[in-house]
């Protein structure tokens, strides 16, 4: 095979679609398939849900485990890592959602590879695998801690829930960890800990806080044909050895082999709602025309743009507001998480490019209150930006260009960094709407309004402060901080207890319409201060669970 | 500039366990790319060049980059990425009008194309625009300092930083797949990674440096 014909077959999945006759590509062996089971469209199976990362990819292997017929959607490729994913910064953008969407509020967001994916595993495929639970006191952080609204979920409950994710992925994580109520061992060892985590262990404990080893999902040691992770450091742009516990290579292939079919390159434009006002099925885009799935309950999981998104454009006569709407807080809400970075020179060389981009962190200011003239907390973690996403953190920051680039540019090898991932509080005003513009499927794109507010702008002051502190007592040189970064989305259908403040009840299950669930983070009422990944996959368990139970008494 | 990585070429590691046929086939595809347009219009691309010579200039040292041709690139697939501001209009619309406005305001600013300017005089027509001070109705409304931050610069750079001229400049090890790194701590080295020159031992990191495509 010549290399210009590779090249182009690199990006096969992006136009023909994998998961069909029967059978879908088996991403851990090159050139592998496996067996699945496929619906005919007019069957009306139990489930048909729309998006397959860390919500839909889980429920839809919850739900298929429990032995109900599902049939699950993604806009995006299926990939074949060993064989498909390059070392390299552009090519990989195969992996983000790139469709585009228009930004504005006083704190426009950047998206793309920054937090949104577009294959199927959606966003884990290029997630940085930090593996976190929630502070328990943020499930109820209204009623407890004075701020944003409760959640309608016990954080006993979700502590189980976080064990049987940290299992089904292997976690690797420290032998004890130092904040919060306690937890089981992680099911494999922490990672070794490159230079760029040993700055922030070195100015934590110059400074007396606590930090350890980031519970992480890429794998320690080896895991059926899969080898331990073996540091290349690509993390955020996909890995090419299957060491990243992404729903692609864990929850998919258990889904499939329990018999959900899987659909890729099919893209859900609305949900068909009957006059009764229950959901019917869905119309999804694939191989050049329009479709319709038959389905007995629709899953939205298509995360906090996607998942609003589909819901207005599912406007109909009966629900001209949009689906599961009557709130009227659908794309409501839109929480990220402040992702400011202090960055500084050191003495010797810590080649952050080596190992997963945050293996140390500290929670201490998720845990410790005293002192904050805010709410929320945010822990930080150690960074190790590859080199466009460094030059585009220093253009962007400190307006650098020409010769004074590429000075700083040069020392490269000799910076560290710690970046915060930090609560920001839920505000209305912040939110998806519907754009005039059109995308490739003649969809209304999204348009995406964000603006920090004083409680945030306090929290990120703060964190700036002790993580310039971290970073001066680690020994590091001309630390500066960034003015403005943003992480991760969630909200826009929060949960709740009241169909008046909330889209779904605590089991997903919209308020308005019955047979209409939504499984990603857009449930979330607040954010907390750590990754949502694990929280997302724990949520989507929980809901399986509870389908079953509900299925059992007759109440689906 | 100092030559920090005396004599270290990530392409020297092109056929070792470092680089899958994913990343060959991905980079040589990057080093074939002409330095010519596919997309833009002549003037346009004269002017998209200079640009590119003055956010990147580039020293004797390695190939050179064709950084317009990678932009070009990145508009002739109309690459985008996945997000705008809603004061810039679509990708090729923004760098057409941005650089069609630069022009413009050489031209009336100094009588002369943008890239017949001396190079301060375009460091300064760029400053002006990064400080929002360029203005008019070739603009059409879309804020200079916003294209220069999220359009201009961001797309430059990341042309610049996707070649391996510019990972053997800092000294990136490049691609790393299937063999990673094993030597993780502070100042240690795999014997594939660029070894940085210290005074008076240059000598020795230009060897080390010619070794990392043998390992």
């Amino acid at each position: 095979m010549t290399n210009q014909s590779t090249h182009h077959s690199l990006k096969d999945a992006l136009h023909t679609p994998r998961g069909k006759d029967g059978r879908a590509p088996d991403p851990m062996r090159v050139g592998g398939w496996m067996p699945m089971r496929q619906y005919r469209e007019d069957e009306e199976v139990d489930f048909a849900i729309v998006g397959t990362g860390a919500g839909g990819g889980t429920l839809a292997c919850k739900l298929a485990e429990a032995g109900f017929s599902v049939v699950a959607f993604d806009a995006g490729a299926w990939w074949r890592p060993l064989e498909e994913f390059a070392s390299d910064e552009t090519h990989q953008s195969k992996l983000y959602w790139t469709d585009e969407r228009i930004c504005d509020g006083d704190n426009p967001l950047k998206l793309g590879s920054n937090n949104s994916g577009k294959s199927v595993g959606g966003s884990t495929v290029h997630f940085a695998m930090v593996s976190l639970r929630f502070r328990p006191e943020w499930f109820k952080s209204r009623s407890v801690l004075g701020y944003g609204a409760d959640w309608p979920l016990d954080w006993r409950e979700m502590w189980d829930y976080y064990t049987e994710v940290e299992e089904a992925l292997k976690i690797s994580g420290p032998v004890t960890y130092p904040w919060g109520p306690p937890r089981p061992r992680y099911p494999y060892r922490a990672h070794e800990v490159n230079a760029a985590g040993w700055v922030l262990a070195k100015g934590c404990e110059a400074l007396g806080m606590a930090w350890t080893e980031t519970p992480l999902a890429t794998l320690s040691a080896p895991r059926g044909l899969a080898h331990p992770c073996v540091y290349r450091g690509f993390c955020v742009t996909g890995c090419s050895t299957n060491a990243k516990q992404s729903a692609l290579v864990t929850w998919i292939p258990r889904a499939v082999k329990a018999g959900a079919e899987v659909r890729d390159l099919a893209m859900v434009g609305r949900i068909e709602t009957s006059d009764a006002g229950r959901a019917t099925g869905v119309h999804f885009h694939r191989e050049g025309q329009w479709r319709f799935q038959r389905a007995r309950n629709v899953v939205v999981a298509g995360y906090a743009i996607e998942t609003p998104r589909l819901l207005l454009n599912s406007a109909n006569a009966r629900f001209p507001d949009g689906l599961a709407n009557s709130s009227g807080l659908v794309g409501r809400n839109l929480m990220a998480q402040t992702n400011q970075g202090v960055f500084g020179v050191m003495d010797e060389e810590v080649r952050w490019y080596k190992g997963p981009p945050s293996l140390t962190l500290t929670e201490h200011w998720n845990y410790h209150d005293t002192g904050k003239d805010f709410f929320g907390g945010y822990a930080f973690m150690a960074q190790g930006p590859l080199p466009q996403a460094w030059a585009s953190t220093q253009a962007g920051n400190r307006g650098l260009w020409g010769e004074a680039l590429l000075h700083e540019m040069e020392k490269y090898n000799h910076q560290a960094g710690l970046k915060i991932v930090g609560e920001v509080l839920p505000q209305e005003r912040n939110r998806v709407t519907l754009a005039d513009e059109k995308d490739q499927y003649g969809l209304p794109v999204a348009r995406v309004t964000f603006s920090l507010c004083d409680n945030d702008k306090a929290l990120v002051k703060h964190s700036v402060k002790s993580m310039t502190d971290t970073l001066s007592a680690a020994g590091a040189r001309d630390v500066w901080a960034e003015s403005d970064d943003t992480a991760h989305l969630n909200g826009t259908a929060r949960m709740g207890d009241d169909p008046r403040t909330s889209v779904v009840n605590g089991d997903c299950r919209s308020w308005d319409i019955p047979n209409l669930w939504i499984c990603d983070g857009s449930v979330f009422p607040t954010v907390g201060g750590v990754n949502p990944s694990l929280t997302i996959q724990a949520i989507a368990c929980r809901t399986g669970d509870r389908i079953r139970a509900l299925a059992a008494r007759g109440e689906l | 500039m100092p030559d920090r990585y005396p004599g270290y070429d990530v392409l020297q590691k092109r056929t070792t366990p470092s680089w899958n046929d994913a990343s060959r086939s991905v980079i040589d595809a990057r080093l074939a790319i002409p330095d010519t347009p596919q997309f833009l219009e002549a003037e346009a691309w004269q002017t998209l060049r200079a640009v590119c010579d003055r956010i990147v200039p580039q020293s004797a040292g390695g190939p050179p980059v064709p950084v317009a041709a990678l932009v070009d690139r990145k508009l002739a697939n109309d690459s985008r990425d996945g997000y705008r501001p809603a004061s810039l209009p679509p990708l090729r619309e923004a760098w057409q009008r941005g650089l069609a406005a630069l022009d413009a305001a050489s031209r009336d600013q100094h009588q002369r194309r943008f890239h017949m300017l001396t190079t301060e005089l375009q460091d300064a027509m760029l400053k002006a625009m990064q400080d929002g001070r360029l203005d008019g109705p070739e603009w059409q409304g879309m804020p200079a300092r916003t294209f220069f931050s999220e359009r201009l610069t961001h797309d430059i750079l990341a042309a610049y930083y996707s070649h391996p001229t510019s990972w053997s400049e800092i000294g990136f090890g490049g691609p790393a797949s299937p063999r990673g790194y094993v030597r993780m701590y502070f100042d240690r080295r795999d014997p594939w990674e660029s070894a940085e020159a210290h005074p008076g031992k240059e000598a020795e990191a230009r060897r080390a440096n010619h070794r990392v495509g043998k390992t």
